[in-house]
């Protein structure tokens, strides 16, 4: 047993270190540095370079096009990514939908359509939730009836996170409403986004701005060869997905980056004739956080190693330690990034004050961000499987009770 | 990055359970507390026999070559049974000024001894007034009699009452808080003007109150003057072998938790079926499987050369470890509702060891300020 990384991780991690270093255009880490969720273009570009170099298919085999990193490597590379700052990959693309075509889809799905995941010349995003399906996903009611060759869909997903971006969508729908258990009559379909049929409207959040949709299908028409699995057997892909979805889920790097950008920030923020960074209250929560980060650290790599080596594409129900314990984290670092501001984290970052005068801003950029992010990542406990939904797998896999 | 034993780890892992499978029932651990002395002078013969208590001296001394991480797994056994032997400050704590700070003619003497099981030692370096600080040392040695002589007195001393030979440190130097001028000397426990006055810890070990009063020894562990760097190492294996001690412990205390949610019924179904009881296990698990991670942590530090990064790690680990302790023990009786207060039943006496470990060597409080002030 040894915690240290061995030296050709090392090496890895300064490969990578550099590579980003070099690659991430300025502009997108200077956006990024100061709290702002990636624009659209952003994710493209970066995921491009990425693609370019092998490295945005990190999750895909080998054979398929992934780089063919261990799990130590992947961690690595995400920490590092997520410490630059750069934008992520997309995750619908390249953790949610390229997993699941790799294992469920056929040759010609594979070919279609993985490519262009890579390189994010599609844009792809989840329809799983619905407004009566949340936690209790298998309840979902969009229906999809055979007509011909196609599906005839109807229905309406919510929480669409980027649909307003999306070209495609992987879906879950109802075929066989009549099934003995509910798990049992649920498909996974791709649709192209520009179906006749499809309306997306925007859900502003409590951030102020738009990540997330509602989406209605109304008639909309989906080929039969657009259906990855057999029949009323989506739910095994759902939960392959779901499983996947948690591999990573930790964002350990965004946390790290929080804490060093909170500090930074702090150096530069004056109480009591002192920077805040000598506050002792101030010092004290830091040293919790980065406590608490050490240890997921090391917990992680355990999961993650021990998922590697098991190899059943079963994921570790520990990974949910990851997903509570992570979002945790990321929460607490927001928050602390947005207590730094102090007063200056009040203000909404007015773009419509930019518009209606030459006024500056009232507040310094990065800490209006620190309250978006602050409040856009109180979703991080609710998507992916609510955290207490996570302490229901653990106490189904783990305990057993 | 590995995570995985080695066939001998694993092997070791195997004897140290089946040992205390075998010989260390909550039933046995009673009647182990009422012998003289307040534990098994047989299961010490045992742990000798099993190579246990050389596990980290080199083959020249009659030990195993162990390293941290061997020394972790038996840890966490031990902890598992809740073990009284004063295995903690005769291999750990003993064993590492001695190891780190013996000459060779010393270890020589003294390493076989502690592994065929003939002496046990004890780590006299706390003082009544020094609380947590490391460098409140007031008991003094002076030059004199061919050696030296000690003066003062040591408080709270881990199985201080049964050791042969005590860790001692002295100021040799310098004031009373002062970094340097601390040297560590071992010492005869039962030379001439040594006294002391055995007691009970919360947690049923045992532990002493030492005086001193122109204690002769000749034996100085690492350098004269220069005993604080010796000091923190010792303390240092230490925390690292309690961290694993405490996950051992916090596995025994989920899993008795576990099982009474499934036996103990109330409105007519068990406990465990309620989703509120069902949460706070799941929480004890990931509080567990968090400290367990800090216990990994602090095995592999205790031998980083970088002593900034030694240091700073362990205090990680320890206030990790602290905290993951006191939620896992204190749900385990809360979850147990009544039958949890009880002394009868072994979640209390779980309990108590997490609640003694947190306090050895500085608490939670202690190594978090240390950290705050480390934060750059």
């Amino acid at each position: 047993m040894d915690l240290r990384f061995t030296p050709e991780e090392v090496a890895f991690r300064d490969e990578v270190r550099a590579f980003i270093r070099d690659n991430l255009p300025v502009d997108i880490r200077e956006r990024m540095r100061l709290g702002y969720s990636p624009r659209k273009q952003d994710t493209v570009t970066w995921q491009r370079i990425l693609n370019k170099k092998g490295w945005a298919t990190m999750s895909w085999p080998k054979e398929h096009g992934g780089p063919g990193w261990t799990a130590v490597q992947k961690m690595i590379f995400l920490e590092e990514n997520q410490m630059a700052p750069a934008p992520e990959v997309s995750s619908f693309n390249i953790t949610m939908l390229g997993p699941v075509l790799i294992q469920f889809g056929t040759d010609e799905q594979k070919k279609r359509y993985l490519p262009r995941a890579a390189n994010l010349d599609d844009w792809w995003c989840q329809g799983f939730s619905e407004p009566g399906a949340g936690s209790d996903l298998a309840s979902l009611k969009t229906a999809a009836k055979r007509d011909g060759d196609h599906y005839v869909v109807n229905g309406q997903k919510i929480w669409t996170s980027t649909a307003h971006h999306a070209d495609w969508c992987f879906l879950l729908v109802r075929t066989n409403p009549n099934a003995a258990k509910r798990q049992e009559g649920i498909s996974f379909l791709l649709v192209d986004m520009k179906t006749p049929g499809i309306t997306v409207r925007p859900i502003i959040s409590i951030d102020g701005s738009h990540h997330l949709n509602e989406v209605f299908f109304d008639d909309v028409r989906v080929p039969v060869e657009n259906r990855v699995y057999e029949e009323n057997k989506g739910w095994d892909v759902a939960k392959f997905l779901l499983g996947n979805e948690r591999t990573g889920i930790a964002r350990l790097g965004k946390s790290k980056e929080r804490v060093a950008s909170a500090k930074e920030m702090a150096r530069t923020v004056r109480e009591h004739g002192k920077s805040l960074i000598e506050d002792q209250a101030f010092r004290a929560r830091v040293a919790q956080l980065e406590i608490d980060m050490k240890a997921l650290e090391i917990t992680q790599y355990r999961v993650v190693s021990a998922y590697e080596k098991q190899r059943d594409g079963r994921p570790d129900p520990l990974s949910s330690v990851l997903k509570v314990k992570g979002t945790e984290l990321l929460q607490a670092t927001t928050e602390l990034a947005m207590d730094v501001g102090g007063p200056m984290s009040m203000p909404i970052w007015a773009e419509e004050l930019a518009t209606l005068s030459n006024e500056p801003d009232v507040g310094p950029e990065w800490a209006t961000q620190a309250t978006g992010s602050y409040l856009f990542l109180r979703a991080a406990s609710i998507y992916g499987g609510t955290n207490e939904i996570q302490k229901n797998i653990l106490t189904k896999a783990v305990l057993r009770l | 990055m590995d995570f995985s034993l080695s066939d001998e780890q694993r092997l070791l892992k195997d004897s140290v359970d089946r040992l205390m499978a075998d010989r260390y029932a909550f039933d046995q651990r009673k009647a182990y507390f009422k012998e003289a002395g307040g534990w098994s002078a047989a299961l010490w013969s045992q742990y000798a026999e099993l190579g246990l208590l050389g596990l980290p001296f080199a083959e020249e001394y009659g030990g195993f070559g162990g390293g941290a991480v061997d020394v972790m797994l038996v840890m966490e056994a031990f902890g598992r049974a809740l073990i009284l032997e004063p295995y903690l400050a005769t291999v750990v704590l003993g064993g590492t000024a001695l190891r780190l700070g013996g000459s060779d003619a010393v270890k020589s003497r003294v390493l076989p001894a502690i592994a065929d099981g003939s002496m046990k030692l004890a780590f006299a370096h706390g003082e009544r007034q020094a609380r947590y600080d490391v460098t409140d040392v007031m008991t003094t040695a002076r030059k004199g009699g061919g050696g030296w002589v000690l003066d003062g007195a040591k408080s709270v001393v881990t199985h201080g009452d049964c050791a042969d030979m005590l860790v001692v440190s002295a100021r040799t130097s310098g004031e009373r808080d002062d970094a340097s001028g601390i040297t560590l000397f071992l010492v005869d426990a039962k030379a001439n003007g040594v006294a002391r006055r055995g007691y009970t810890l919360r947690d049923e070990q045992r532990a002493a109150e030492i005086s001193l009063s122109g204690v002769q020894t000749d034996t100085v562990l690492g350098e004269v003057g220069n005993g604080l760097a010796l000091v923190e190492r010792v303390m240092e294996a230490g925390i690292a072998a309690m961290a694993a001690e405490s996950v051992g412990c916090m596995e025994a205390l989920h899993a008795m938790t576990l099982e009474y949610s499934r036996t103990r019924e109330q409105f007519g179904k068990p406990i465990g079926s309620n989703q509120v009881v069902q949460h706070r296990l799941a929480e004890m698990l990931m509080s567990m499987e968090q400290g367990r991670s800090m216990a990994m942590l602090a095995a592999m530090m205790v031998d980083e050369p970088d002593a900034g990064e030694r240091a700073h790690n362990i205090a990680m680990a320890k206030v990790g470890i602290g905290q993951a302790g006191r939620f896992v023990s204190q749900n385990a009786v809360q979850l147990h509702g009544g039958i949890g207060m009880t002394e009868e039943l072994a979640i209390g006496h779980y309990f108590r060891r997490c609640m003694v470990i947190e306090r050895q060597f500085g608490d939670t409080a202690h190594y978090l300020a240390r950290l705050a002030a480390e934060v750059a």
